[in-house]
Formats: C-alpha cells, structure tokens, sequence
C-alpha cells in the first residue's frame, strides 16, 4: 500500500509538469508579430488587366486571445512609399499628389474595431482605415490557423480607391484604372 | 494549271486588313512609348496590343489562304535578282506578322501586365513575371518591329515603284481598282 502511495506520487509529480506545460500552450496571446512574414498585396484592375502590386514595408501590431476573439487588437501602419505598383513607371507615379501623395501621408493605419467569430476559424474583422486623410469603415473575413506558438491570419476585401482619393483628377476616370482594389493580407504572430 | 492574273478575294482582303492594322499598330507603338505614364498611355497601349494580336489571329487565315489559293506569277519583266528580293521579303514579312506580335504579348507577360484582349479575353501568360527577361523581349520587340518597319517601307516603295516607274500590273493584282 505504502509503495503504491509512493509511486502515485512519483507519477503525478511527473506527470504535473506536463499537464502545466500543455494548459500553458493551450491559453496565452498571440502578440508577436514577424514582421519578415507579414505580406500586404492588392490587385487592381487597369483596361481590365489585372496588375498584382504589394507593400514592402508594414507594421502590425496584434494581440489574438483564441479563448477571448472578440477582444482581439489589430493595428497597422504601412509606409506607402514602399509601394510596388507593379512596375516602375507605376512606381514613380502612385507616390505622387494624385495617387497616395505620400509627402504629404506618408502612412495608411488600420485600426481595427471589433472583431466577431463566425465559427470555426473565421472571423470578421471592421475597423477603421485611414488613407491619405480620409477614414473609411472596412469589413473583412479573417481565417486564424494555430499551429503550436504561431497563428497565421488571412483575409481579403475589397476596397474604392476614389473613397480615399487614391488617382485623383485625369486618373479617376475608372475605365482605365478600376474604383475597387482587392487588398489581401497574410500576418504571422506568436505567442510569448 | 495555269497561275491567275490576280490574287485571289480573300488574298487581298487579308493583306489589306493586316496592312491597315499594322500601319496604325506601327506608329501607336512609337508614340506610346514615349508619352509619360497617363490614363491616355494606358489605353493606347491596350489598343496596341489588342491590334498586335488580332494581327496574330489573322495570320492563322492568312497562311491557309496563301497554302490553298494559287498566286500570280511575278511579272515576267522583272529581272530574276528583283524576284528573290521580292520572294524573301515576302518570307521576312510574314516571319515579323508572327514574331512581332508574338514578342509583344511574352514581353507584357514577363511585365506583369497580362494581355486582356478587347478588355474581355484574358490571353494565357506563356512566360512569368520576370524583369530581366521583360526587358531582353521588349528589346527584341523593338528590334523585330524594326526590322517590320524597313520591310513594309521596302515592301510599300517596291509596289509604287511597280506602278509608277515601270507601270506593270504588279499593284493592280493586290488593288483590283487599279486594273489599267
């Protein structure tokens, strides 16, 4: 009897650290960002030519709870200078006044609002989005996967370039350059 | 079998339509180039290229007809050294109708811009999106057309030389108008 109480206790304080170990994995934050696999891209529409352009440079600062999603923070800051339009004539052109004027906005924020469940890994995200000094709501799904410390977030919408004044004057004429632009994004954090 | 005295119907509006296409395609290409970045640069680009591939479609008609419709001989008063240039820059001539066009849609392609014909048809992408290879097809675009270029000049000037230097038929075989 005495052996088989020793023995229990031997395989429970074995056992402890373990089951310590997986409550620890299973709760906790996902809060740090790696900036490396942070991807903003977008596709516009030009003649009806799809021209795919990206950002090189974003900063996002998140904090992803999977026990509490609604209390999910999403904020970003992307340095519009670092555009790549899909060429470099198109390079030169969308920092300048009429498109992002990035001399005088430098930066688009996203920050976001609420964020609500929709079953499963998805998730719908509204904040506010700032460009060029005009601030629009924008909704978009987000898919979470958890793959042990790292969560990836995925998600697209669809945004009207001329709701922020992105191609003002000649260029606002949508059947060269299409109103929408489908942004779409891809964010990598782990958990402390 | 005797050789007609005329090209055939569909010979002539072939040629015509593709002559038509490439004498606007020729010149929009050169000035588009230059114009700096606009809505008009991009739609006139499209243009082009819209014009370049229907070049390309009607190649496909254009052979079948040349390889099923019997042609008129040369001109029996044309020197033999006349008949070679003529035969060769008529090889070179269809050679570009292809290659040009051609080398224009890869270039787009490697450019990132896929070609979207008449903004309705999306054209397969037959290479990626690769700088370095979007600048050698552009260069080789641009030396092809002009290599185009000089043909059509000698090819337009031989005709008219036909017509108002030697004043035979040659001409009036592609233009029935001008039947003497």
């Amino acid at each position: 009897m005495k052996h088989n109480r020793i023995l229990a206790a031997a395989l429970v304080s074995l056992a402890l650290p373990f089951a310590g170990a997986h409550a620890a994995q299973a709760a906790g934050v996902f809060d740090q960002v790696q900036p490396a696999k942070n991807r903003i891209d977008f596709v516009f529409k030009q003649m009806n030519v799809p021209v795919n352009g990206y950002f090189k440079k974003a900063k996002v600062d998140l904090a992803f709870d999977p026990a509490a999603p609604a209390k999910s923070t999403v904020r970003l800051d992307l340095d519009l200078a670092s555009i790549d339009a899909g060429s470099s004539d198109a390079n030169t052109e969308v920092v300048g006044k009429p498109w992002f004027d990035v001399k005088a906005f430098p930066t688009a924020t996203f920050v976001s609002s609420s964020v609500k469940p929709l079953g499963g890994d998805r998730y719908e995200m509204t904040g506010k989005l700032t460009i060029k000094g005009k601030t629009r709501d924008v909704t978009t799904p987000v898919t979470v996967k958890q793959n042990g410390n790292t969560a990836t977030f995925d998600g697209a919408f669809t945004l009207k370039r001329l709701e922020f004044a992105i191609g003002d004057g000649t260029w606002s004429d949508t059947s060269i350059v299409a109103d929408e632009v489908k942004v779409s994004f891809h964010v990598e954090a782990v958990k402390q | 079998m005797t050789t007609p005295e005329n090209y055939t119907r569909p010979a002539v509006a072939v040629h015509w339509l593709i002559a038509i296409l490439v004498l606007v395609a020729l010149p929009l290409g050169y000035y588009m180039t230059d114009l700096s970045l606009s809505p008009r640069k991009l739609q006139l680009i499209s243009w082009h290229k819209w014009i370049g591939f229907t070049v390309l479609l009607l190649f496909i008609p254009r052979v079948i007809v040349r390889l099923t419709r019997r042609v008129p001989a040369p001109v029996t008063t044309m020197p033999g050294w006349q008949r070679t240039i003529a035969s060769i820059t008529h090889v070179a001539l269809y050679a570009l109708m292809v290659a040009v066009p051609a080398t224009g849609w890869l270039m787009s392609s490697a450019k990132g811009f896929p070609v979207v014909y008449l903004g309705l048809v999306p054209l397969p992408d037959l290479v990626g999106k690769d700088e370095a290879l979007g600048n050698l097809l552009k260069s080789t675009h641009e030396v092809l057309t002009s290599g185009l270029l000089i043909l059509v000049g000698l090819h337009i000037a031989a005709a008219l030389k036909h017509h108002i230097i030697d004043r035979d038929e040659t001409l009036a075989r592609m233009v029935p108008l001008l039947k003497r």
